[in-house]
């Protein structure tokens, strides 16, 4: 069988994304075609006392104005996007985000009223018109105070700010803390990021009265849960309504929510005026409303015996959930899943507490809860290393759970509520790649003194971490032969720049001999494929890969079973190369694939019982549990210590994701992983005000690392293959963020060595730095 | 409704003549007005690079100018560089090198890249960085997108192409 898995093969979609000729969503353009924008709330807490339209309403080319009253029985919260984990004790106090603002606003951005009008100009003049009285509230703008029995309520139906309460733990912490030799207690501190994809949201709804159909292209990565919530929405069957995730110019976890109010807005709004609608989102707007993540607080605590080995990890801890809790306790889990890393952790305790304030919603952004868990535990045991005098690659690799103990079993659940299971690794190898690759001994042996000597500020970080991957519950594909010889794939995931329109098609080329370019992949389209969950949580590589694998494999079998029977020789001896079934040794017997397919379909005859017509299989993939994937980051810094600008001297990664698909897509992935990490450590942080006022809500103030700021990065790539998939892969998507928030604080304080500091909070900035740094000085 | 004004421009060679407001932004009239939807908006406040243009050979940023503005000059887009089956040099370069992920910043990118790599015509890492410090992207950190104009760059040398 011709290999196409594992080739750094280019990609099938790059021709016409690189030509302009790719579509996007703010491309379509329907005859008769109305805008939108919307009227969001300036202030993040505030009662709503009138809405006065009437001047929008007046405004020429203003075709409607609508608030929460106008939708009538029509309004209502949106869904759950994921229910609340069947734990025990567990508190969750459900409240989902709503289609315009009822009675009070949440956040500063939420959706108040919604103008249509012949175009986005005209609609965005008529937001200002309208005129809304409010009465300000308190707002909860501070994670802490939240909870306090004094502080405002942002549900007032409820008893409290708590939004949920959970515990979960592994063995018996508070006995086994009894016995150790050293407990390491620090608090730790996460603010708010953005995933800032450069595509901003958008939706158009195109609801045909005649044919009962509605069309929605909508810049989700979750294409069929969208199909499925509107229908049940307008109590429509799902087939009268079509979701179309087209290319989508980047997603990183927020293009996931379900639904935001505008996917239900300007679906309902096309249904009232049978128009088609368009909505697209400015900047600011993403800045505003579009969902964010990271903020969290822990009291963390580490035991360890005398010699380093650790013996419980415990944090307590509150997750800031935004306005609304949509997407349950999805970070919180992620957190919990990481923050034990990739050691062998015998007792384990977690209380977290999800915590409603009046700021935008959060739901997972790359990374999704696990750079906190990983920030956590490599940095008290970078404490403990101090404290032991250990190097800190020994005690990790004291640590480590070793080859022979898995699958390991957490003793917690995770995010897909499974029990969680580490199904497989190999993690010393991949650190001593990172260790030999970066060259750390002699670095810290020789290097390092000579540098400092000079005076310079040089550090070097090394970060082990592990990632789950490749979470359930299932993807689907249908694979057919086209008669042009083609082969047509779809699937239900949406697709944002992660390669599947290649990675996918190599799966399916190496199956059934054909070239990766004759493969045709259809992703996001509900009228091409409508089952499935969406592309989230490093999944498409494990769980959509392997659906198309085994309908491959199905369609290899009906092509073997047809040639057969056409070229008269047994399947063992048919072979399929360049598009053709052949007979091994006899190779003028042949047949095309698509000749095939003809044949597979006739005009008459019969479709003997039993068989179905055509080349064409469906088949479906769902993990017995996620795929957990390991990586080791390195890196030598060199601090400036006027500017506290990082100049990041090398960066190495030394990965394993399983079985590599295209090494090409697998290392742009980690590329583009490492660069938001280091926007998330050093560069990237949400500014609110004790108003919860966003400070910078442009890309002028909040920085995305440019082309200066990301260096080089070496990759080393190591395979332990997945035993509980065919194609033995792991998830990656996530991978390169995980570690970076935690190797910048190592890196840091090894270049600062005659300075007594921890960093303990992320995101930093060249400011923060220099007020940790010199916080002591400065206080004396 | 504001009053509209008559405008000629070049774009991609072609010769339009259009009524616009005065405050269509050019990236909106290329996009929506002539269909030229290769150009993309990311921010809308000319920091991002998605919607950058040539203007009479210059790179320049579509959603900071309005449409009037290009009364009587030569706009090249994305789409006059290349098609699928006949890439620009360093379309072809992007694609060899997987300098594109999601490719929405890629047409800005590229834009970007066509003067500076005339000018430039072997630039060394630190000029590329700082050449497309400009422009944002979200998804590749870079690195390829870095390969992709070196590999340009030598390919310019021994042009395959007219």
């Amino acid at each position: 069988m011709k290999t196409s898995i594992g080739e750094p093969i280019k990609r099938n979609e790059d021709p016409r994304l690189l030509t302009g000729k790719a579509l996007f969503v703010d491309d379509v353009n329907i005859t008769g075609m109305l805008h939108a924008a919307f009227l969001r709330s300036d202030y993040a807490h505030a009662r709503i006392k009138g809405i006065d339209t009437s001047a929008a309403r007046e405004r020429p080319g203003v075709v409607a104005v609508y608030t929460a009253e106008d939708m009538g029985e029509d309004w209502a919260p949106g869904p759950s996007n994921v229910a609340p984990p069947p734990a025990e004790e567990i508190i969750f106090h459900s409240r989902t985000q709503v289609p315009l603002a009822k009675g009070k606003v949440r956040y500063v951005g939420e959706p108040i009223a919604i103008v249509v009008a012949e175009s986005r100009y005209i609609a965005e003049d008529a937001v200002e018109d309208i005129f809304v009285d409010l009465e300000m509230l308190d707002v909860v703008a501070d994670l802490e105070a939240a909870l306090d029995p004094e502080t405002i309520l942002v549900h007032d139906d409820l008893d409290s700010n708590l939004a949920a309460h959970m515990f979960q733990g592994k063995g018996d912490y508070e006995a086994a803390k009894a016995s150790a030799d050293l407990v390491i207690s620090r608090r730790i501190d996460f603010d708010r990021g953005a995933a800032a994809a450069m595509e901003n949201r958008g939706v158009i709804a195109h609801w045909e009265e005649k044919a009962q159909h509605l069309t929605v292209w909508d810049t989700t990565q979750a294409p069929i849960p969208i199909r499925n919530g509107l229908a049940a929405r307008h109590g429509l069957p799902e087939n009268q309504v079509r979701v179309i995730a087209p290319f989508i110019g980047g997603g990183f976890g927020p293009k996931i929510l379900l639904h935001y109010p505008e996917e239900i807005m300007i679906p309902w709004v096309s249904i009232q005026l049978c128009k088609p609608i368009k909505w697209i989102e400015d900047r600011r707007e993403n800045f505003l409303a579009t969902t964010q993540e990271r903020q969290q607080i822990h009291e963390a605590e580490m035991i360890l015996s005398k010699e380093g080995k650790i013996l419980g990890v415990s944090h307590t801890f509150l997750h800031d959930t935004g306005a609304y809790d949509p997407y349950g306790l999805t970070i919180p889990l992620n957190t919990e899943s990481h923050a034990t890393g990739g050691y062998d952790v015998p007792n384990y305790h977690s209380e977290v507490k999800v915590v409603f304030t009046n700021k935008m919603i959060t739901t997972p952004v790359r990374g999704a809860g696990r750079p906190q868990g990983i920030f956590l535990v490599e940095r008290l045991l970078d404490i403990a290393a101090k404290e032991l005098g250990m190097d800190p690659v020994e005690i990790r690799k004291l640590n480590f759970i070793p080859p022979e103990a898995f699958p390991y079993e957490r003793e917690i659940i995770d995010q897909a509520f499974t029990p969680l299971i580490l199904d497989s690794g190999n993690y010393q190898p991949v650190m001593d790649k990172a260790v030999e690759t970066i060259g750390y001994h002699q670095f810290i042996s020789e290097e390092q003194p000579r540098l400092r000597a000079e005076g310079k500020h040089i550090g070097i970080g090394i970060i082990p971490f592990v990632e789950t991957t490749g979470v359930g519950p299932y993807e689907g594909a249908r694979i057919n032969v086209d008669p042009s010889g083609v082969i047509n794939v779809a699937t239900g995931v949406g697709t944002q720049g992660q390669g599947h329109f290649t990675s996918f098609a190599q799966i399916v080329a190496e199956q059934l001999g054909v070239d990766v370019s004759d493969v045709n992949l259809i992703t996001g389209d509900s009228a091409e494929f409508h089952w499935g969950t969406g592309t989230f949580a490093s999944r498409g590589a494990v769980v959509a890969a392997n659906a198309i694998h085994a309908s491959s494999k199905i369609v290899r079998d009906k092509v073997l079973k047809l040639a057969s029977k056409i070229l008269e020789a047994p399947e063992e001896e048919l072979e399929l190369e360049g598009g053709f079934v052949r007979v091994a040794d006899i190779p003028r017997l042949s047949i095309s694939l698509g000749d095939l397919a003809l044949e597979a379909n006739p005009l008459r005859g019969t479709v003997e019982p039993g068989m179905e017509p055509g080349l064409e299989a469906t088949a479906y993939f769902g993990p017995q549990y996620g795929a957990a994937a390991f990586g080791v980051h390195a890196m030598i810094i060199e601090v400036d210590p006027e500017t506290m600008m990082i100049d990041i001297k090398r960066y190495v990664v030394a990965e394993d994701c399983g079985r590599i698909l295209n090494p090409l897509i697998l290392e742009g992935q980690i590329h583009g992983g490492v660069a938001m990490g280091i926007g998330n450590a050093y560069y990237e942080q949400l500014i609110y005000d004790e108003n919860a006022q966003l400070l910078n809500a442009s890309l002028a103030d909040y920085l995305v690392p440019t082309a200066c700021e990301i260096p080089h990065i070496e990759i080393e790539h190591l395979e332990t293959r997945s035993p509980l998939n065919p194609l033995g892969t792991k998830g990656v998507g996530e991978a390169g963020t995980i570690p970076v928030p935690a190797l910048y604080a190592q890196a840091i304080e090894n270049a600062f060595p005659d300075h007594d500091f921890e960093i303990l909070e992320m995101p930093l900035s060249p400011n923060k730095l220099f007020e940790i740094l010199y916080k002591k000085e400065v206080g004396r | 409704m504001s009053d509209l004004y008559q405008l000629t421009v070049s774009i991609n060679d072609t010769e339009y003549q259009r009524s616009v407001e005065p405050r269509l932004l050019l990236s909106d009239f290329l996009r929506h007005d002539i269909g030229l939807s290769g150009t993309h908006v990311g921010c809308e406040h000319g920091v991002c690079g998605a919607c950058t243009v040539l203007f009479d050979g210059q790179p320049i940023r579509s959603c900071l100018m309005f449409a009037i503005q290009a009364d009587g000059h030569e706009i090249l887009t994305v789409e006059g560089l290349g098609t699928p089956d006949d890439l620009h040099v360093i379309q072809e370069a992007f694609w060899e090198a997987h300098g594109l992920q999601c490719g929405f910043c890629t047409p800005g990118f590229l834009m970007t890249l066509v003067p500076f790599l005339e000018e430039n015509p072997d630039p060394d890492e630190a000029e590329i960085r700082h050449a497309i410090s400009g422009n944002i992207c979200r998804c590749t950190g870079y690195q390829n997108i870095v390969e992709a104009v070196k590999l340009a760059a030598e390919n310019m040398k021994t042009p395959t192409r007219g």
